[in-house]
């Protein structure tokens, strides 16, 4: 009852947000440099003013700002996103399409980096004054500091490149022909190194910050009661520690999980995986506006929709947050 | 000094004539190539940008095809007749020609394409056409255009990337740009569309109707899309692509995949378009605005290291506007040879007080940022006050077509006459805000434009050559733009696919010929 009127509350504000997002993103993206027509012409290597004038009167570029704004809002609202000036598809079409791999991929280095960070973390909090412990800690360090596309560059130079165990780049074997369950294998193991690409950054963030809010809650006084009362420090660990050190990981989590549409881009770029990220940076690059508007657009509504999510966990973590926000 | 990589292509050349000679083609298989970027559809006529041009000039085709010397050669119509006074052209069409869609292609399609399609949608056939005074079909197998007045680089303007041929059948009478078909692209060629997953690769499929009787040899060509440089070429590396074709990975990368067993490079492939990178130099304000500067310009730039080095010994050095593949031209100029000595003269004559310049590198890359730095370094030898601006693409473009810039590098095509790829850097009624493409450094010289103009229409070639050595001179004194280089785009593919560049555009229609030595 108190969560579906907290939802709604939420929902309702989301939409708000929602609104002002859009406004704010088509007037930020005027200040770039560049008109998407000039642009066009531009890779055609070839263009007379007939064909400039053809296309910004295509794409509405010859009216005036303001009802360019009208244009667009009035077309959001009724959840039509327009075309992509450079692919001529609908931008829902094309977002829809490429749906799919981002979230294969961002959701599996979620996971990875979920459950990873949180196993490392509570291993270093448990070897607190031992080398395994500065071992772990040590390496999340590295990862932490490792920029993403070093670390993309150099396992494609390793594992495809020298050890010829995984594929260096794609979605799938193009021609092939696999199907069924091959198919799947096949999508899998291209799906490694990208995935655990993306994973290392956050799995090192977890896993500090796992070790950190464990270290913490080891020092309060119900633990010292755990401990009085003759619990095996495994149990201690798991049930009184970890459970009172989860919230700053999951709104971290939240967070992360905030950026599954659009955060993938360079790490899509050196895999050539067919995702959301790639079709950002393109259309940024080509100035195709509509396109670029339709992925903030998701992008923001995935955040919103997992800040909600993210409220409804810390009350289920812990109980003793209640109450409508 | 010769380069290493320029020897390796001198054996790859020879050693290619040889096996050619050598073997029959092999039928079947497939070749794994590269698109970059991924290209905003296929329909050629439509949409005429490099990757378009190279994936879909296999699908679609025009009436000639043009030798590695510019020479014009048969394809879909298998012999023309020019009248005495220049102004008739009359094609005769092979006549066991059909579309993809089994529809046979006629004179009917030639006059749609050219009067209705290309008039509406292609400004390059635009910028031929507006010399045309009417294209009729004399029976179902010979078209005849007549021209308003003889028109120089008429017969060379059939290419099938500038000059597609469409199917009536299919476009008449619809909006085009929303046509059901722009998803699936129906043509003549060798190959046959056959799918695209967004992002991945773009599919195509042999032609089993071909009308050159054997050809294609292959079954099938995917077109891979891989956005990262890098990436590209550690797929060519580990050999799951065959063919890199030119602009694909950075030219760093291209001595050292070069070595590698089994691979062959060749620069041809490029003459129809003879890429010619120039340095915008803005003549209305500034420095720039004073011939001498310009002048102390060319004198400043190291062009031969800019070759050796960051081109691997690729390409050509210029002499003047005119390149090398360019017709007419005048060979006996002076060039403007390295001399900073006669740079410094320059500007001290002119008393350049060490105003600031900026240099607006092209944002294509780790090359032509390298390419910006060298020319800057240059400069400041010569006391010339550089600052390099970077930006992306759109804002290169904005500011070219705003003319806010002072240097700026670009490169341009020549598409094989001067009246097509040379004359509109230098017109002044070319002069207009918002392209990037047109006369973007704002020289103006009424015998310039007098003797292009003349130029364009006079017949036969004779009369063209005198007038275009006289342009040639006055551009040589006045350096209205730098002559950079003529641009060496070297294709990488493994030595077993055979036949593979036989046309001077090269990959865009390479496919029709090639097999595999395997």
């Amino acid at each position: 009852m108190l969560y579906a009127r907290l939802i709604i509350m939420r929902l309702f504000k989301a939409v708000i947000v929602l609104f002002l997002i859009v406004i704010l993103n088509f007037l930020l993206i005027q200040l770039a440099p560049g008109d998407p027509a000039a642009i066009l012409a531009g890779e055609a290597g070839a263009a007379d003013q007939e064909f400039l004038n053809q296309l910004r009167e295509r794409f509405g570029l010859d009216q005036p700002m303001y009802v360019q704004l009208w244009r667009y809002v009035s077309g959001i609202a009724m959840l039509d996103f327009g075309y992509s000036y450079r692919l001529g598809v609908p931008v829902f079409d094309l977002i829809m399409a490429r749906l799919p791999a981002t979230l294969l991929l961002t959701g599996t280095a979620f996971l990875i980096s979920l459950v990873l960070g949180i196993i490392a973390g509570s291993m270093a909090a448990a070897r607190v004054k031992k080398p395994s412990g500065s071992i772990i800690m040590a390496l999340a360090l590295v990862f932490y500091a490792t920029p993403l596309f070093w670390v993309a560059l150099m396992s494609v130079l390793v594992f495809s490149v020298y050890l010829d165990w995984l594929p260096a780049y794609g979605f799938y074997t193009v021609g092939a022909g696999y199907t069924g369950f091959a198919l799947i294998l096949d999508v899998a193991k291209h799906l490694i190194l990208p995935a655990t690409t993306l994973a290392l950054f956050f799995m090192a963030i977890y896993t500090r910050m796992t070790r950190t809010s464990m270290l913490d809650a080891a020092q309060q006084d119900y633990v010292k009661t755990a401990r009085a009362k003759g619990l095996k420090p495994g149990i201690i660990q798991r049930r009184h520690v970890l459970r009172n050190a989860l919230l700053p990981i999951i709104t971290l989590a939240g967070l992360q999980a905030g950026q599954m549409v659009g955060g993938a881009i360079l790490t899509e770029t050196v895999f050539a995986w067919p995702g959301i990220g790639r079709l950002m940076f393109e259309a940024l690059q080509q100035r195709d506006y509509n396109l670029l508007l339709g992925i903030f657009f998701f992008s923001a509504a995935l955040v919103i929709v997992f800040n909600i999510i993210t409220d409804l966990v810390y009350r289920l973590a812990d109980p003793r947050i209640k109450g409508a926000s | 000094m010769k380069h290493p990589l320029a020897l390796a292509i001198s054996a790859a050349a020879l050693a290619f004539t040889t096996t050619a000679l050598a073997d029959d083609p092999k039928q079947g298989g497939i070749v794994n190539t590269i698109v970059q970027p991924e290209p905003p559809g296929l329909v050629l006529g439509m949409i005429q940008n490099a990757p378009t041009r190279v994936v879909a000039g296999n699908i679609y085709e025009g009436l000639l095809r043009y030798t590695t010397d510019l020479e014009p050669i048969p394809q879909l119509a298998e012999s023309w007749d020019v009248s005495d006074d220049g102004r008739t052209y009359t094609f005769h069409l092979r006549d066991n020609i059909t579309w993809h869609d089994g529809e046979p292609f006629t004179a009917d399609d030639v006059v749609f394409s050219a009067d209705v399609f290309h008039r509406e949608l292609n400004p390059s056939a635009r910028a031929v056409l507006q010399h045309v005074e009417s294209i009729e079909a004399t029976d179902e197998h010979t078209v005849v255009f007549t021209l308003v007045e003889p028109f120089g680089p008429f017969l060379i303007s059939f290419e099938a990337g500038t000059f597609t041929m469409v199917p009536e059948h299919l476009y008449a009478g619809t909006d085009f740009r929303n046509n059901e078909h722009n998803d699936h692209p129906i043509g003549t060629g060798p190959f046959k569309f056959a799918n695209w997953e967004r992002g991945t690769v773009i599919e195509l499929v042999r032609n089993d109707d071909y009308y050159e009787e054997g050809l294609p040899y292959l079954d099938g060509v995917n077109w891979h899309i891989i956005p990262d440089g890098g990436s590209r070429a550690v797929a060519f590396e580990n050999g799951t692509i065959d063919v890199l074709p030119s602009g694909t990975v950075e030219n760093f990368d291209i001595p050292r995949l070069s070595e590698m067993d089994n691979v062959c490079v060749t620069e041809e492939g490029h003459e129809y378009f003879s890429p010619y990178s120039m340095l915008w130099m803005n003549n209305r304000e500034g420095p720039t605005a004073d011939k001498r500067f310009r002048q102390a310009v060319m004198y400043a730039m190291d062009r031969e290291f800019a070759r050796n080095v960051l081109w691997n010994g690729l390409g050509k050095v210029p002499l003047s506007a005119f390149g090398s593949n360019a017709r007419f031209q005048d060979d006996t100029l002076e060039p403007y040879d390295y001399n900073p000595e006669r740079a410094r003269e320059l500007l001290e004559e002119m008393g350049y007080d060490g105003e600031e310049v900026t240099i607006l590198p092209l944002p294509y890359g780790e090359t032509w940022t390298r390419w910006a730095e060298a020319v800057q370094q240059n400069l400041r030898e010569v006391g010339i006050n550089v600052r390099t601006q970077a930006t992306d693409v759109g804002g290169w473009n904005q500011r070219l077509g705003d003319w806010d810039y002072d240097l700026a590098f670009t490169y341009l095509y020549q598409y094989g006459d001067p009246a097509l790829g040379i004359s509109r850097t230098y017109l002044s009624d070319n002069i207009a805000k918002g392209s990037p493409w047109n006369n973007v450094e704002g020289y103006e010289n009424e015998r310039v434009d007098e003797l292009f103009n003349e130029a364009a229409t006079a017949y036969p070639d004779e009369e063209r050559e005198a007038l275009y050595k006289e342009v040639q001179e006055i551009l040589h004194e006045d350096v209205p733009v730098g002559w950079l280089m003529e641009l060496g785009f070297p294709t990488l593919y493994r030595c077993d696919v055979k036949d593979l560049v036989n046309s001077s555009v090269g990959l865009n229609e390479g496919f029709r010929d090639a097999w595999l030595d395997r």
